[in-house]
């Protein structure tokens, strides 16, 4: 039996100037903040047309060698062959943007970072010995030097494209800096927190995400991780306050920014340990 | 005298996760087939001890971007189930809402983005987009009303805020269902193209014998957001049907050295099937309307034994999903009761499952008196899935041995993505490598 499939036809390449050209790369992740490029269903065939679509596995099979104009960089880095990787694709690459909380703060996957990791290795993998894993998930930040970083569990796709928009065009991406709450007041919510006595993250958490939970009556749960001068210490008092066990709180604290330092400090707190906080 | 080959894809191209594929080849006899899967492991059985039941549903969902609402649904079940709680028939029908929209979201990424390019001979979809415009953007529309849908009833298409153990924090208001139900008409006119162009589609006429194995809900529905009994068998023959509470009985993990996933066997069988072609095999019948019509004007034969058309019965599934949230929205009461139900913390040990896009996904948590999860199983569809894949790339290479090394390469990753594996998923799971040599 055979196909009747065809070569891949020639790529639309010739007869413009050249494109910049993009790269997609994966470290430890789950796919989600990448995906949420393809998910920009209605501009994504220009944005196809604006870049070279260079490296980027997930969507295509074609490889088109470095140097790269712009590396988007999804995912933290777990392993040895990891954090050589990323020191070779910060070198091919002009411009380095992370996208997601792994990418910028270690994922979800940096709850090892306060564990054993052998005894977290045995209770999945009967054979552990096969596994080449390093002892603390860490963001890119950690290994080589990034020109932007975008928060979120997953990434704000709208930020996305701002953030690829901003670099082909040589400027500063505009990131929101500024808390959760002020995208509840801007969305006109009522304040969960102050009216129902709902656990919110939201003072200490950056905005991005346009105050989503609290507009389906739901706590922020710190998506997008500590802002600037979040004051987690106060906000965590105020939760011991209101009845919340010190576990609660410290869980709150230790879920996809786990190793962002504001949140890994005042989880530690809540655990009774002196603040030990990552790169 | 040992005449070798080998075929080496050492990074897998549209799927989700990072695998490689190893294919050893000596005197014409396929000597050793591996998908490797080098994603790095997570752990998250390991740091979900400890973590609140109903914290489950948001962690667990950060093991795939592309299925979380399989995960956070198998967790919810999980949880209730130990618990010894139901949910609502609302908060059911709101649950398989923001189920159709991931599989009409995940089946339109995987039929137009990652498998059709490699039917129709392209790269990927965008440099198709240049020949084939209309056609990529029908997909994309299509995949842009199931994350409507997801952000309908989810509140986030990648990663929803909405649902929890219990229900939902809220239920959309009727104004937000109204918009989503609009772009629904457009959809089931996109969804039949979508079947039509894919089964018109010249596919590798291959033919294997599968075990099949997919959930089956005691309300007799096509198999989606819940299900506390199982199906397996070759889809002739009568399935055999088992709790799902049995289902550490019956599937046995092993841990093999070239892959971060663990294999999936089941006891007796070996090597199984699930996801769209199992669904179909064992309760295909259980389709209705539009998508039991099409698939009977066009031929769909039950089951389907041919790896490659899997992407007709993903098509046809599409067809459903849509067809199904019309219904739901068009049913949804107008007093739909609490958004939640109660469920208080404490002791138990719970399985839960949900038919992910690509496949049966099963949880279990075993819960102490403080309703911490002491203990916690899951066994994703791409694990299940791995060792059928690599006994396809083994038949498959074995009848093209007379192709060269970058075609039967080309055609190895095809039959990969036949399964539409979900490598962040299995991981706890790919590398193509061809080795003749």
């Amino acid at each position: 039996m055979t196909t009747t499939t065809r070569e891949p036809t020639r790529r639309r390449t010739a007869r413009r100037p050249r494109r910049p050209k993009l790269a997609v790369w994966k470290f430890a992740s789950c796919d989600g903040c990448q995906l949420s490029l393809l998910d920009c269903e209605d501009e994504l065939l220009d944005v196809a047309e604006a870049v070279q679509v260079a490296y980027f596995p997930e969507a295509t099979r074609a490889v088109v060698r470095g140097p790269y104009d712009l590396s988007l960089v999804e995912g933290s880095i777990t392993t040895p062959h990891d954090a050589e990787r990323i020191q070779q694709i910060r070198r091919s690459s002009k411009r380095l943007i992370t996208i997601g909380a792994c990418a910028t703060a270690g994922g979800i996957q940096a709850l090892r970072n306060t564990r054993d990791v052998a005894q977290l290795a045995s209770v999945v993998y009967a054979r552990p010995d096969y596994l080449d894993v390093l002892e603390r998930s860490t963001p890119i930040r950690a290994h080589v030097t990034v020109e932007a970083e975008l928060r979120g569990c997953p990434v704000d796709k709208g930020m996305l494209l701002e953030a690829v928009a901003a670099v082909l065009h040589d400027r500063k991406p505009r990131i929101p800096l500024s808390s959760v709450c002020s995208e509840c007041k801007r969305r006109g919510t009522v304040c969960i927190a102050v009216a129902h006595g709902t656990p919110c993250l939201g003072p200490v958490t950056q905005a991005g995400c346009g105050a989503l939970c609290p507009a389906y009556d739901r706590g922020c749960f710190g998506c997008f991780g500590p802002y600037g001068s979040a004051n987690t210490a106060a906000l965590a008092d105020h939760l011991r306050a209101q009845g919340m066990p010190a576990d609660e709180v410290e869980r709150l604290f230790a879920t996809f920014n786990a190793a962002a330092p504001a949140f890994e400090a005042e989880a530690a707190r809540q655990r009774g340990e002196s603040a030990e906080v990552s790169p | 005298m040992t005449r070798a080959r080998s075929l080496d894809v050492p990074v897998l191209a549209r799927v989700e996760g990072e695998g490689a594929m190893h294919v050893r080849i000596r005197d014409g006899k396929v000597d050793d087939v591996r998908l490797q899967i080098y994603e790095p492991p997570r752990f998250f059985e390991g740091f979900l001890r400890g973590r609140d039941a109903a914290e489950a549903p948001d962690i667990t969902a950060r093991i795939c971007g592309i299925c979380p609402v399989a995960y956070q649904a198998a967790a919810c079940n999980a949880v209730e189930a130990a618990r010894g709680e139901t949910v609502t028939d609302a908060i059911r029908a709101m649950r398989r809402l923001l189920y159709c929209g991931e599989w009409i979201e995940s089946h339109a990424l995987h039929i137009y983005l990652l498998h059709a390019p490699d039917f129709l001979g392209y790269p990927d979809a965008l440099s198709m987009a240049a020949d084939h415009r209309e056609l990529v953007q029908q997909g994309l529309r299509l995949k842009k009303t199931g994350n409507e849908l997801m952000e309908l009833a989810g509140g986030r298409a990648v990663h929803p805020v909405n649902i929890k153990v219990g229900g939902f924090y809220r239920f959309p208001t009727p104004s937000e269902m109204a918009r989503a139900r609009a772009s629904l008409d457009q959809a089931a006119a996109d969804a039949e193209a979508t079947l039509r162009a894919v089964a018109a589609l010249a596919l590798p006429d291959v033919r294997m014998d599968y075990h099949f194995v997919a959930l089956d809900p005691e309300n007799g529905d096509y198999p989606l957001e819940d299900g506390r009994f199982v199906l397996s068998g070759d889809g002739v023959g009568d399935p055999d049907r088992f709790a799902l509470d049995l289902f550490d009985e019956r599937v046995v993990e092993l841990h093999v050295e070239h892959s971060n996933a663990l294999h999936a066997r089941l006891h007796g069988v070996g090597s199984y099937v699930v996801g769209p072609l199992a669904r179909w095999a064992l309760v295909g019948d259980r389709m209705t309307g539009r998508a039991a019509a099409l698939a009977a004007e066009l031929d769909v034969e039950r089951p389907v034994r041919n790896p490659f058309a899997s992407i007709v019965v993903r098509a046809l599934e599409v067809v459903f999903a849509v067809e199904e949230a019309q219904r739901l929205l068009d049913t949804w009461p107008g007093d739909p009761g609490p958004s939640g139900v109660d469920v208080p913390r404490g002791p138990g040990v719970g399985y839960g499952a949900s038919e992910a896009p690509r496949g049966l996904l099963v949880h279990r948590y075993r819960l102490d008196d403080d309703g911490l999860i002491r203990d916690a199983r899951i066994i994703p569809p791409t694990s299940q899935n791995q060792a059928q894949i690599e006994a396809d790339l083994r038949a498959f290479v074995e009848d093209h041995l007379d192709l060269d090394d970058a075609e039967l390469t080309r055609q190895c990753e095809v039959a990969i993505r036949n399964y539409d594996p979900c490598i962040s998923c299995a991981t706890h799971f790919l590398r193509l490598h061809v080795d003749r040599g």
